[in-house]
C-alpha cells in the first residue's frame, strides 16, 4: 500500500512538473465557434510539427518541445485568460491567430519580454522592428495582401486599372478594415474605383451585400472573410452568378474548407498565399510515418495537406528555426523567452534550409533584421479547381508595392510610438 | 445557535435599519473588506487578477447596475453591451482628450454620459411595458454597436477601427496600459466596486428604491400613491446606465486595453449580465456578486479540472461548458427562481433556528 501510494505521488509529480528543461511553445487555438473552421487544421498543423520535432529529432536541439494548447474560441477575453495561464509555464513564442487578440497582446507581451509571432494577420504596422520590438509578421501582411492582389490585376489587365472596379467584402473588425488604408492609397494611385462592404460577425448575413455587388456590377471583388463567412460569401457569390475568376480572396479565405461548400459553382475562385500549396513534399511524408501513423497526432490526421495545416506547420517551423538559431546565438540550449526574441530577429530562412527541412519552394527565403520585422511581403496567387478538388499556384510570389506600403508603415507605427511614448530602438 | 440576534441590542434607529444587523454578518462584511483591500493586493498576481479577479469585479458592478434597472424597477432590458460600450469610448475619447486629468475622473464621467445615454434609451419605457421595451433596449444594443463601428470619430480615426487604451498613472502608479502591476489594477476596480455597491445599496433601500420596487410590483397603484412613473423609470435608467457605464469602461481601459465593439460589446455581453443576474437573484444587491463571481469562474474552474487536470482535449471541454453553464442556468430557474441570493436567504434563515428547528 505504502509503495503504491508513493508510486501514485511519484507519477502525481512528474505529471504536474514536466517542466524540467522543455522548449513550451503556447497554442492560443480555437477549435469551437464560428471560425473553428478554420482554426482546427491550423491548430493540428502546428502541433504536428512539435510531435514531429520530439518524434524524430528528440526536440530542437536535444530539448524536446512541449505544445501548451489553450482555446481561445476567437474571443478576446478568453485570449488574455490563456496568456495569463500560459506565460508562467515559460512560454516562448506566442500565435494567437486573431488580430483582435493580436492587439491586446502587443503591449502586454512587449512589457514581459515575450515575442509574438503574428504570420500573416495582426497589426501590418508591427513590420516596423524600431517601434514594435516583440511583434514579428514575416513573412508577410495584410497589406501586402492588398497591394498583392492589385499588382495581380494589374498583371491581368495589361497595367492599366483606370476605370476598373473593385468591391472589398470584408468582416467588419479590426481583422477586415486592416487593407482598407491601402487601398485607398493605391486608389489614388491607379486609379481605380473602390467601394467597401463590410459584414458583421460572425457573418452569416450577407444578402444585402451581395445584393448591392450585384447591382453595381464590380469588375472584381476582393474579400477578406475569415471563419463561416467565407463559405457564406462564395455561396451568395456563386448564387448571382458572380464569375468566380474575378473574385480573389486573402489568405485566410482560401481553404478547402471554404469552397467545398459551394460544389462545382466555386471553380475558379482565386486566393492569396505567402507560401505553397498541396501535400507533395517530403516533411508531410514524416509527418504520416512518424505523427499520424504512430496516432500521435493532434487532429483526426485527415487535414495534412489542406492549406490551413500548411500554415500552420509552416508558423511552428519558423518558431522552430528561430529557436534553433537563438539556441546558436546565446550558446545554449535551453532558451528563454527574451532569446528566442533574439532568435526570431535573426532569423534566415533559406531555400537549403527548407530543402533539408522537407519542404523545397515551400516559402520564400527572407532575412529578418532588427528595422524590419515583416519579411519580404511575397504573394502569390491560388486558384480552386473544383472538380480535381485542389488548389494550385497560378502565379510566382511576385514582389509588391513596398513604396506605398512602406510609407503606411512608418506612418502608422510612429503614431503608435508617439501615443504610448515608445523610444525607437535598433541604434 | 451561534448565528442569531438575541443579544444584540440596538440603542437607536439607524442602528436598527443598518445593513447588516446581525453581529456575525457585520463581522463577517468587515474582514472581507480587510482581506479584499489589505491581503489579497500582497498575494495577487497576473494570473489571478486578469483571468478571475479584475473581470469578476468588474462585472460585480455591471450586474449591480442592470439589478437596479431589472431587478428593482422592473424595466428588463437586453441593451446592456451596448451601454457598456458607451462607457468605454467615453473613456477612450476622454482619457486621449484630456491626458491630464485623472484617470478615476474619467471613469465617473464615462459613466455619468453612459447614464444620459440610458435616459434616452429608456424613455420608450414610459409608454411600453415588458417584452416590448426588452426589443427597444434591444434596439440600443445593435444602434451603439453599429454607431462606434461606423463613425469613426470615436476611435479618432485609427485604421483598425480599435480603441487602446494609453497609460495612465493614480498617485504615480500606472493603472491602465502594458507596465501595469495587478495589484494596482485591482485595488482601482476594488475601489469602484466597493463605492457602487454602497451607493447602490443605500439608494435602494431609501427613498428611490422603494419607488422603484412600487412600479415593479405594480405600476398603477404605484401611480396611484403618489410615485411619479416618469421620474422613477428615468432615475432607474440613469443610476443603472452610470454603473454599467462605469464597468464598461473599466473593462476596457483596465482589463482588455484594446477593444472592438462588435466583438467586446456584442449582444452575448448583454446576455451574460442579463444571465448574471438571474442567476444571481433579480432585486438583491448580493445576487449581483453571487452571479458574476458564477458565471467568471464556472468556466475557467471547468477548464482547470477539464484541460489542467484530466488532461482532456481543449474543444471537447469548451463544449463541455456550453453544455454545463447551459443546464445549471436551466436547473436554477426550475429549482430556485430567485437565484443564488435566495439560496443564501433560505441558508441564514435556517441558520438562525439551527439547531432546534421548531
Amino acid at each position: 500500500m505504502k509503495t503504491k501510494f508513493a508510486t501514485m505521488a511519484v507519477a502525481a509529480v512528474m505529471a504536474a512538473a514536466p517542466a524540467m528543461a522543455d522548449l513550451v511553445f503556447p497554442s492560443l487555438s480555437y477549435r469551437t465557434g464560428p471560425y473553428a473552421a478554420g482554426g482546427i487544421p491550423f491548430a493540428d498543423g502546428y502541433a504536428d510539427y512539435f510531435t514531429l520535432l520530439n518524434e524524430r529529432d528528440g526536440g530542437i536541439g536535444g530539448v524536446p518541445t512541449r505544445l501548451l494548447e489553450c482555446e481561445t474560441g476567437y474571443n478576446t477575453e478568453k485570449g488574455v485568460e490563456c496568456y495569463e495561464s500560459t506565460k508562467g509555464e515559460g512560454a516562448l513564442v506566442y500565435q494567437p491567430l486573431s488580430t483582435g487578440i493580436t492587439y491586446q497582446l502587443i503591449p502586454k507581451t512587449t512589457a514581459d519580454n515575450i515575442p509574438m509571432h503574428t504570420m500573416g494577420y495582426g497589426r501590418t504596422s508591427a513590420a516596423n522592428g524600431k517601434v514594435f520590438s516583440h511583434t514579428f509578421n514575416y513573412p508577410g501582411s495584410y497589406w501586402n495582401g492588398a497591394s498583392g492582389a492589385v499588382n495581380y490585376l494589374l498583371a491581368e489587365n495589361g497595367g492599366d486599372l483606370k476605370g476598373h472596379k473593385i468591391a472589398l467584402v470584408y468582416h467588419n473588425s479590426a481583422y477586415g478594415k486592416e487593407p482598407i488604408r491601402t487601398l485607398e492609397e493605391l486608389q489614388k494611385k491607379h486609379g481605380f474605383e473602390l467601394s467597401l462592404m463590410p459584414v458583421d460577425h460572425p457573418g452569416q448575413e450577407q444578402k444585402s451585400q451581395w445584393l448591392q455587388i450585384r447591382r453595381e456590377k464590380p469588375d472584381t471583388v476582393l474579400m477578406w472573410g475569415w471563419g463561416v463567412m467565407n463559405q457564406v460569401a462564395i455561396q451568395e457569390a456563386a448564387n448571382i452568378r458572380f464569375p468566380m475568376e474575378n473574385f480573389i480572396g486573402i489568405w485566410w479565405s482560401g481553404a478547402e474548407h471554404d469552397v467545398l461548400s459551394a460544389g462545382a459553382k466555386a471553380n475558379g475562385y482565386k486566393a492569396l498565399t505567402f507560401h505553397n500549396v498541396g501535400r507533395d513534399f517530403p516533411v508531410f511524408d514524416d509527418i504520416q510515418k512518424h505523427v499520424v501513423d504512430t496516432g500521435k497526432a493532434a487532429g483526426a490526421g485527415d487535414q495534412i495537406g489542406n492549406v490551413l495545416y500548411n500554415r500552420g506547420m509552416y508558423a511552428a517551423m519558423l518558431a522552430a528555426e528561430a529557436a534553433k538559431t537563438a539556441q546558436e546565438i546565446h550558446g545554449t540550449a535551453d532558451i528563454n523567452a527574451g532569446q528566442m526574441r533574439d532568435g526570431m530577429e535573426a532569423l534566415s530562412i533559406t531555400e537549403e534550409k527548407m530543402t533539408a527541412l522537407g519542404m523545397p519552394n515551400f516559402g520564400p527565403s527572407f532575412d529578418v533584421s532588427c528595422e524590419n520585422h515583416g519579411g519580404p511581403g511575397l504573394v502569390g496567387v491560388t486558384q480552386w479547381d473544383a472538380d480535381n478538388q485542389t488548389w494550385s499556384l497560378i502565379s510566382e510570389f511576385a514582389e509588391t508595392d513596398q513604396e506605398v506600403i512602406g510609407a503606411l508603415i512608418a506612418e502608422d507605427s510612429n503614431a503608435y510610438a508617439s501615443e504610448n511614448n515608445i523610444e525607437m530602438g535598433c541604434k | 445557535m451561534f448565528y442569531r440576534e438575541a443579544g444584540d441590542f440596538k440603542k437607536t434607529y439607524s442602528a436598527d435599519n443598518q445593513t447588516f444587523p446581525i453581529k456575525i454578518d457585520r463581522v463577517g462584511y468587515y474582514l472581507a473588506l480587510v482581506v479584499a483591500f489589505l491581503v489579497i493586493p500582497f498575494v495577487i498576481n497576473d494570473y489571478w487578477a486578469n483571468a478571475i479577479l479584475l473581470p469578476f469585479l468588474i462585472y460585480s458592478i455591471a450586474a449591480i447596475g442592470l439589478n437596479i434597472l431589472v431587478g428593482y424597477c422592473g424595466q428588463v432590458s437586453l441593451g446592456t453591451g451596448g451601454f457598456m460600450a458607451v462607457g468605454a469610448y467615453a473613456c477612450y475619447k476622454l482619457m486621449t482628450s484630456f491626458p491630464d486629468v485623472n484617470i478615476f475622473f474619467h471613469v465617473i464621467l464615462s459613466g455619468g454620459i453612459t447614464g444620459m445615454v440610458c435616459v434616452l434609451f429608456g424613455l420608450p419605457s414610459l409608454r411600453i411595458k415588458g417584452f416590448y421595451l426588452a426589443v427597444a433596449t434591444l434596439a440600443a444594443q445593435f444602434f451603439l454597436v453599429w454607431l462606434f463601428n461606423r463613425v469613426p470619430w470615436f476611435y479618432n480615426n485609427s485604421a483598425s477601427g480599435q480603441i487602446n487604451a494609453p497609460e495612465r498613472m493614480v498617485f504615480g502608479v500606472p493603472v491602465t496600459g502594458p507596465n501595469t502591476e495587478a495589484w494596482a489594477t485591482y485595488l482601482f476596480c476594488l475601489v469602484f466596486l466597493v463605492l457602487s455597491a454602497i451607493i447602490a445599496r443605500n439608494l435602494t433601500r431609501g427613498m428611490a428604491g422603494r419607488k422603484w420596487m412600487a412600479i415593479r410590483d405594480m405600476d398603477i397603484a404605484a401611480e396611484i400613491i403618489g410615485v411619479n412613473p416618469l421620474k422613477a423609470k428615468i432615475s432607474a435608467f440613469a443610476v443603472s446606465g452610470f454603473f454599467v457605464g462605469i464597468s464598461g469602461a473599466l473593462f476596457f481601459a483596465l482589463y482588455l486595453g484594446a477593444v472592438e465593439v462588435g466583438e467586446a460589446f456584442g449582444i452575448t455581453k448583454s446576455f451574460l449580465v442579463l444571465f448574471m443576474i438571474i442567476i444571481g437573484g433579480l432585486g438583491s444587491i448580493f445576487g449581483s456578486f453571487a452571479g458574476a463571481a458564477f458565471l467568471v469562474l464556472l468556466p475557467v474552474v471547468l477548464k482547470v479540472v477539464g484541460v489542467d487536470m484530466l488532461g482532456w482535449p481543449t474543444d471537447i471541454v469548451a463544449h463541455l461548458q456550453l453544455v454545463i453553464v447551459g443546464g445549471l442556468i436551466i436547473m436554477f430557474l426550475i429549482l430556485e427562481p430567485h437565484g443564488l441570493a435566495q439560496l443564501w436567504r433560505v441558508a441564514k434563515q435556517k441558520l438562525r433556528l439551527w439547531p432546534f428547528p421548531h
